[in-house]
């Protein structure tokens, strides 16, 4: 789990880290072979009806992996096609037992766990994140999640109801239908496996489109779908463009859910596409700005490891990263003076490396985004405390930074970085907080570091996120939902409240002749 | 029940904004008129709302939702008693009520007396009493934590509502908005804002705090497209066109992505199986279709016979339709009042020009009625095929279309065969047959050897383009949630 590497920092200390990570992580190939990388329709491999291929890069050098086959609106058409077939009243997967679907999404999860350290050699290899991370955490995580989701697959209920008059009423909980899932390079596995998990489950075709920056993975999965025994046209992936392939889901006239995890300008295009064709139901997941807020009474020890964890985690590419750090007054220089050492220690460099704790950015866009910001935050007047510019003359590194004295009117304070960029606030009062915390179109999440009991229940009933934790961060479980106030998403992932966005109710009605309770 | 009369000389007394429990006039100094769509006669005036008293609204429902307010502080179950003392006061005013619904929206008195007014009453006392009932789960996660969701409220709900049931479906609205704790800013439809405004008037009397219920009647592309691109609401709920809900999804995507609901319009499938009881399903498809003028998102529109029983079906439904004295719908001898407006009563005589012209064959009716107000005769075509426009399109008016079928394969492909969703039926007695079309239709409510049967426990919603989302039922308050997990580490967890 993420608390996983979350606890291992504060408690072992960085040496211990990587001597623990190595006993129990097998060794990485750091030039694994690739199998796949082509077009998954019906349990089939295609190639892109136009031919077209792209690279996919990896950021530690800036070299091709190699060519992938380039999905467009023809090939999401025949996706599309093969998923309604495979959803027709009457096929294998729409007579298959509720239990049935969740034993092959078990048997998924086996399958992930058999290959897992070539998964998280992949996933190092395509995003970049640390292999020990990709194999102790993505990995775990992604396995928890489907084998969560597989347990739910015969117990998601509809109810009977007792309706006024002489009939008898219940709720049929029926598939969605064909579900666009469009994920995005950060946590490739991870949000592949939060999308299959409930679509399947629940009995919903699914037609994927992975990110251009990090499909490999994805397709390996794809062919352990097959391995595993899902029937052919149940999932299909399509590795592509937003623009081309993404847009084509979205505004697919036979497509019935879409489902986006990414930024929350490309949320609002969804949104409109799904508005402007056949209203599919739609589903958010988008950025953050979140805030963490460190209390006098804080563990300090505690405090200044969960907020460099909260901001440095994945290399700052986390939707939820608490990327704005309200410090209170009284501690604030000692916050800041520990935050800056711990930052200086990180160690950037090969994410193959046992060592390593950054990895690079996923590409030279975000790289160039990133650096940008940086230099706002130079031009605007906070006080660079370290870092502040790229850490390597190849791949995509960028030096731990942190910003000091930040006011909340700074581009580097509402602005979503989605780098290894800390800002740290001043604060006086919890009123002052709470108001400085909330003034923000986005609310994913917020975290809150006291002793005091009536302190954290006050600020996480009023804090406007779809997750608040406390004395803690970046905390995840399969069985807790996950999603956005306000503008950070539409919807939850997660739980069992994650079950629902891929739920169409029916209502069934029946004349009785007499009814009894 | 026994029926009162209605009321004579009904005097509307309010006509103007219903703004943090105060009545505005337009910030514009507009107003447009009301009418009385049997008579074509004018009500009255009321007070035009549009972008600035949509933005006073929700500034108001913005303050009323403020941490620390009377609303966000109040106990869950005082919510509860509000809602319910509500329905006291709507109970209390219903000839007044009934009176007036019937002469804005052209309603049968008898009916909106006893079906309008007692739905309302009922969804209003359903949803008084889940309001200290909605609960969050404690969750067991993975690790030292302590895991729990809290169920808030969205925030400012706008909320925009049809014509055709005025009163019904401003509770269907406010009623789980306002149990979650929401505040709201609603616009009820331009045809029949009157009585939206006599329940603002209640819902003071009731004593809930001002700002939470907020109410602007004006027009759709004015006050409702403000409301829906507006960028301090967090959710809007529609229900009306499928044409209309594009636009408002739409205007949520290019604002500030607030969460959207939207109940559609409809083609709804009536199947009729020969071994059905035919007394039975001949009058619950013609109630079906003919309910309220024909103006239902749930009208059986499609009404597929299976061929043995198919032309005594037709002679019958024939027969049913002639039953009809049309009139004034304050007048107790009325059956069937008129239409809504000129622009929906020319729709519905194009729609039926149509019909003829395409080959159905028109058994009765076909054409208006009376010299004055929007009245259309009861109209019943056999023989229509399914791409005939009349077997295509909502008509949302007195005309059923009846068609025949063979076999129950073709007559499900049939059924499914559109992009509506919002409602179906079957008529058999076959145990099997009943669960395995219900199962295969996609509809988001079926009903069995009934139709239109309606109550505030069971969800309401449309597959497809029939809408997004569930009303009524527990389903009903997951709109007016919003989800927030909190995880506390702990030292210990213990089972």
């Amino acid at each position: 789990m993420l608390r996983a590497a979350a606890l291992l920092g504060p408690r072992l200390g960085r040496r211990c880290l990587s001597l623990a990570a190595s006993a129990t992580v097998p060794t990485p190939n750091e030039h694994p072979e690739i199998f796949y990388n082509k077009i998954f329709i019906n349990n089939e491999w295609h190639d892109a009806i136009s031919q077209k291929t792209f690279p996919t890069i990896n950021p530690s050098t800036g070299d091709v992996i190699c060519q992938v086959a380039e999905g467009d609106k023809a090939d999401v058409d025949k996706a599309v096609k093969a998923a309604r077939e495979a959803f027709r009243h009457g096929s294998p997967w729409r007579k298959m037992d509720a239990s049935e679907r969740g034993k092959l999404l078990n048997r998924l999860a086996d399958l992930i766990e058999r290959d897992r350290a070539y998964l998280a050699t992949l996933e190092t290899l395509d995003n970049g994140k640390p292999y020990s991370i990709s194999y102790l955490v993505d990995l775990d995580m992604v396995v928890k999640c489907i084998r969560y989701y597989a347990g739910w697959a015969d117990k998601y209920h509809g109810k009977t109801i007792p309706m006024d008059g002489d009939y008898f009423s219940y709720t049929r909980h029926e598939p969605v239908g064909v579900c666009a899932q469009i994920i995005p390079w950060n946590f490739p596995l991870l949000m592949q496996a939060w999308k299959l998990g409930p679509a399947l489950a629940t009995g919903n075709v699914v037609v994927m489109k992975v990110a251009e920056q990090t499909p490999l993975t994805a397709l390996y999965v794809a062919n352990l779908i097959k391995e595993a025994g899902f029937p052919p046209g149940v999932v299909n992936i399509i590795p592509g463009y937003g623009p081309t392939a993404g847009a084509a889901l979205a505004s697919h006239m036979d497509v019935d859910k879409v489902a986006f995890t990414g930024s929350t300008e490309v949320g609002s295009l969804i949104q409109v596409a799904a508005g402007s064709s056949n209203l599919k139901k739609v589903t958010l997941e988008l950025g953050g700005k979140s805030p963490n807020i460190i209390l006098s009474d804080a563990n300090m020890d505690l405090a200044v490891e969960q907020a460099h964890f909260a901001l440095f985690f994945n290399q700052g590419q986390c939707c939820c990263a608490g990327s704005r750090t309200y410090v209170q007054e009284d501690i604030y220089s000692e916050f800041v003076e520990r935050s800056v050492a711990r930052a200086k220690a990180r160690v950037v460099g090969n994410p193959f490396d046992s060592r390593t704790e950054q990895g690079p950015q996923v590409d030279k866009e975000q790289y160039k985004k990133i650096l940008g910001y940086i230099s706002s935050g130079k031009d605007e007047g906070a006080k660079l405390l370290c870092g502040g510019g790229p850490a390597a003359d190849r791949g995509y590194f960028i030096q731990p930074t942190i910003f000091g004295d930040v006011q909340d009117n700074m581009t580097i304070a509402r602005e979503e970085i989605f780098g290894p960029v800390m800002q740290i606030m001043k604060f006086k009062t919890v009123e002052e907080v709470v108001e400085r915390a909330n003034d923000s179109r986005y609310g994913l999440a917020a975290a809150i570091f006291t002793k005091d009991l009536d302190k954290a229940n006050y600020l996480s009933q009023v804090l406007q996120a779809g997750t608040v934790w406390i004395n803690c961060y970046d905390v995840f479980g399969a069985q807790c939902p996950f999603g956005g106030y306000k503008m950070s998403g539409n919807g939850r992932e997660l739980g069992e409240y994650g079950l629902q966005a891929y739920t169409e109710v029916k209502t069934v009605t029946i004349k009785v002749p007499q009814k009894n309770s | 029940m026994n029926v009162p009369a209605p009321l004579t000389n009904l005097k509307i007394q309010y006509t103007k904004i219903f703004i943090n429990n105060e009545w505005h006039a337009s910030v514009s100094g507009k107003k447009f008129p009301v009418i009385n769509p049997a008579t074509e006669e004018k009500i009255c005036d009321v007070e035009e709302g549009d972008k600035e008293d949509v933005n006073k609204a929700v500034k108001a429902a913005r303050q009323a939702f403020q941490l620390g307010s009377p609303w966000r502080t109040m106990d869950a179950s005082e919510r509860g008693r509000l809602l319910n003392k509500l329905a006291d006061l709507v109970e209390r005013d219903r000839q007044l009520l009934a009176t007036m619904e019937s002469m804005n929206a052209g309603k049968i008195f008898a009916t909106a007396y006893t079906m309008d007014l007692g739905s309302s009453v009922n969804v209003l006392r359903y949803y008084a009493s889940w309001a200290d009932k909605i609960q969050g789960r404690t969750i067991p996660i993975d690790g030292k934590f302590f895991s729990y969701t809290r169920h808030e409220p969205v925030g400012v709900c706008g909320q925009i509502i049809p014509w055709n049931f005025p009163l019904l479906m401003l509770m269907w609205k406010i009623g789980p908005a306002l149990c979650c704790g929401n505040t709201v800013v609603l616009k009820p439809a331009e045809q029949t804002p009157l009585t939206a405004l006599h329940i603002a008037s209640l819902i003071k009397e009731a004593g809930f705090p001002p700002g939470v219920v907020n109410i602007v009647p004006g027009y759709g592309p004015t006050a409702g497209a403000a409301i829906s691109s507006h960028m301090d609401v967090d959710k809007v709920a529609f229900t009306g066109s499928t044409e209309v809900g594009l636009l408002i999804k739409q205007a949520a995507g290019k604002s500030n992505l607030k969460r959207v609901s939207l109940e559609l319009g409809g083609k709804s499938p009536c199947i009729v199986f020969a071994d059905a009881d035919l007394d039975n399903a001949v009058e619950f498809a013609h109630f079906g279709l003919f309910f309220h003028q024909g103006q239902c998102c749930t009208a059986a529109s499609r009404l597929f016979v299976e061929e043995p029983i198919y032309n005594e079906f037709v002679k019958r439904s024939i027969e049913r339709a002639k039953k009809y004295t049309l009139g004034n719908p304050l007048n107790p001898e009325v059956q069937q009042g008129p239409q809504i407006d000129k622009e929906q009563y020319n729709k519905i005589l194009d729609l039926i020009e149509s019909g003829k012209k395409e080959g159905a064959k028109l058994e009765c009716g076909g054409g208006p009625w009376g010299d004055k107000g929007y009245f259309i005769q009861p109209t019943v075509f056999s023989n229509v095929t399914d791409d005939m426009r009349i077997a295509k399109e909502e008509i949302f008016g007195p005309v059923q279309q009846i068609m025949k079928f063979k076999t129950i394969d073709e007559v499900i492909k049939r059924a499914n065969n559109t992009h509506y969703g919002l409602s179906g039926a079957v008529f058999t007695k076959d145990l099997d047959k009943a669960l395995t079309v219900s199962s295969v239709l996609q509809s988001g409510t079926v009903w069995v050897n009934c139709y239109g049967v309606i109550s505030p426990q069971a969800p309401f919603g449309g597959f497809k383009m029939s809408g997004n989302g569930r009303e009524l039922g527990e389903y009903g308050l997951h709109e007016y949630t919003e989800v927030k997990t909190v995880t506390i580490k702990i030292s210990e967890k213990n089972s």
